[in-house]
């Protein structure tokens, strides 16, 4: 039970912080509706033609099936893998799990910059083997993001895996089932909601990743994070406000819709 | 040797050739390209330029650490110990931002802060300022967008902390009829030292190694050592020079993590 609420000071420095959250967001919307080729306010003349201009250029819809391709391929063989260690480390409990734990998430600690070093050096020398796998290729951008996203993935198991009933598991073992049986039958039904959790935040992770795909791409492959760059970092293209607007949006609405279904829940349980 | 052992190998297997190999790889060019030997690391050290980008750098990351973890302070204080309605609503502004893409950001600071942008837009309006404040491109730019975009991950050890307040000892200091800035002060706030340590440490890894808002912010005119390492592949190959920057990035946040984690490690004790 909370007694002392924050006060007015508190409340006031509060809506400060909100707005300088939430006022960068909102400056999207004028800029994207302006008549000018450059960044502008309208000025007095609203118009849509940054909007149409998303939907006639075929490289915006072009970047955002490449985005969605790497990002199922990624998430599903970062949720695969992710899950295939968790259980191995919860059926065993290895000594060295916490260092083999350590290890896999390392991508996600070191500074992403390292990371796009490392990938790109690695990337150029697969290019010299084969062309699939490969720096500026689809197959490259795949196994990068993969790396990057895979102990996000192995963090949202392990908390899953974490709250399974271990009785559950040797109750299956004692009445005889083998390794499989326990794994498909027991294990995985237990943790569908962590497995479509993680697959879920990869997706995202991949969706959004700039860092590591300025690295390994370069013509060829363009996720829609890299074109967005492109068109922010010379000249600034007010394109990219049109389509933030668009983003921006469906984040605001699914955060919004997430809270409302969890005050309606709480509501419930009361 | 028990069969599903052989189902965490898949990972590290994949790990280890992706990811640590072609670091070791990166090691190995930083001592042998183009001379073998610490050169590529005296050479890091000593240059001006570099020592610059360095020290420019840290003090980035200072300054954006101490904003992001006070401005995170006063809206964690709300979200967790705020009536439900005032509740809710930090928790949108918190999480909105959260989940928006970091160029989407970075976008939406261009379009406030540059000179046909929406603040230098009012302010002549209100007949303010006669020609447009230069803020983007400069430091200025990149720590306001490093900030905006670091506050909410600040949010998260704060919030563990003030959740974990021990109730009575505030209704204690109240009952003993101290005032509610001595409260704060004296009781409140050193019960959430160790989330304030801990936001520290972790938005002051993440802005060190950070890239894409500084670039884009900073429009080249305050380069920061992620920013070097990128013009060293992609502008000026020097691969030895970005690698040995980027071992000693390496060491530096491995070093900051395991304090970190010695933190952490003695309260769960």
């Amino acid at each position: 039970m909370i007694t002392l609420r924050p006060g007015r000071i508190a409340t006031l420095l509060t809506a400060l912080v909100a707005l300088f959250l939430l006022m960068p967001l909102i400056a999207v919307v004028p800029v994207s509706f302006t008549s000018r080729r450059y960044l502008s306010l309208p000025d007095g003349n609203y118009s849509l033609r940054h909007y149409a201009a998303l939907i006639e250029d075929p490289a915006w819809l072009r970047s955002i099936l490449t985005s969605v391709q790497v990002g199922v391929i990624a998430s599903a063989l970062a949720v695969i893998l992710a899950a295939a260690f968790c259980i191995g480390i919860w059926m065993l409990r290895p000594r060295l799990a916490g260092l083999m734990t350590g290890f896999v998430l390392l991508p996600m600690v070191a500074p992403p910059v390292v990371s796009s070093l490392t990938l790109y050096f690695f990337l150029t020398k697969l290019t010299q083997w084969n062309d699939i796998i490969a720096y500026d290729k689809l197959g490259g951008v795949v196994l990068a993001h993969t790396v990057m996203i895979v102990p996000y993935a192995v963090v949202v198991i392990m908390v899953s895996l974490s709250q399974i009933d271990r009785r559950m598991d040797l109750a299956a073992q004692s009445m005889g089932a083998a390794v499989p049986t326990r794994i498909f039958g027991v294990i995985l039904p237990n943790i569908r909601f962590g497995l479509l959790g993680a697959f879920f935040l990869c997706f995202l992770l991949s969706w959004d990743e700039i860092g590591v795909t300025l690295f390994v791409t370069s013509v060829e492959t363009i996720t829609l994070p890299r074109r967005m760059w492109m068109g922010l970092r010379d000249n600034v293209d007010p394109s990219i406000a049109a389509l933030s607007v668009l983003l921006i949006g469906v984040v605001t609405l699914l955060v919004v819709l997430r809270a409302a279904m969890l005050m309606r829940k709480e509501a419930r349980a009361r | 040797m028990r069969a599903h052992l052989f189902l965490t190998c898949p990972v590290l297997l994949f790990l280890g050739c992706s990811y640590l190999l072609p670091f070791l790889g990166i090691m190995q060019l930083s001592f042998t390209d183009p001379d073998p030997g610490l050169a590529q690391y005296s050479h890091v050290l000593s240059d001006p330029l570099t020592q610059g980008v360095i020290w420019r750098t840290l003090r980035i990351c200072t300054i954006v650490t101490v904003v992001s973890v006070a401005a995170a302070y006063v809206i964690t204080l709300l979200w967790v110990r705020g009536r439900p309605m005032v509740r809710s609503i930090t928790e949108l502004c918190i999480m909105i931002p959260f989940w928006i893409s970091v160029l989407s950001r970075a976008f939406g600071w261009l379009s406030m802060l540059s000179n046909r942008g929406l603040l230098n837009t009012w302010l002549k309006d209100m007949g303010l300022i006669e020609t447009s404040l230069q803020m983007t491109r400069n430091e200025f730019a990149v720590i306001v967008g490093m900030s905006h975009y670091l506050i909410p991950f600040a949010v998260f050890p704060l919030a563990t902390a003030m959740r974990n307040v021990d109730e009575r000892v505030l209704i204690a200091a109240d009952g003993m009829g101290a005032s509610r800035l001595r409260i704060f002060w004296q009781a409140f706030l050193p019960m959430t030292a160790s989330g304030i340590i801990g936001a520290t440490l972790l938005v002051f890894v993440f802005s060190i190694g950070f890239f894409v808002t500084p670039a884009l912010l900073g429009g080249g005119q305050s380069v920061l050592i992620a920013e070097l390492i990128y013009l060293w592949i992609f502008q000026i190959p020097q691969w030895g020079m970005a690698a040995a920057m980027s071992v000693i990035l390496m060491i530096a946040v491995g070093g900051i993590l395991v304090l970190l984690m010695r933190r952490y490690g003695e309260m769960a004790k």
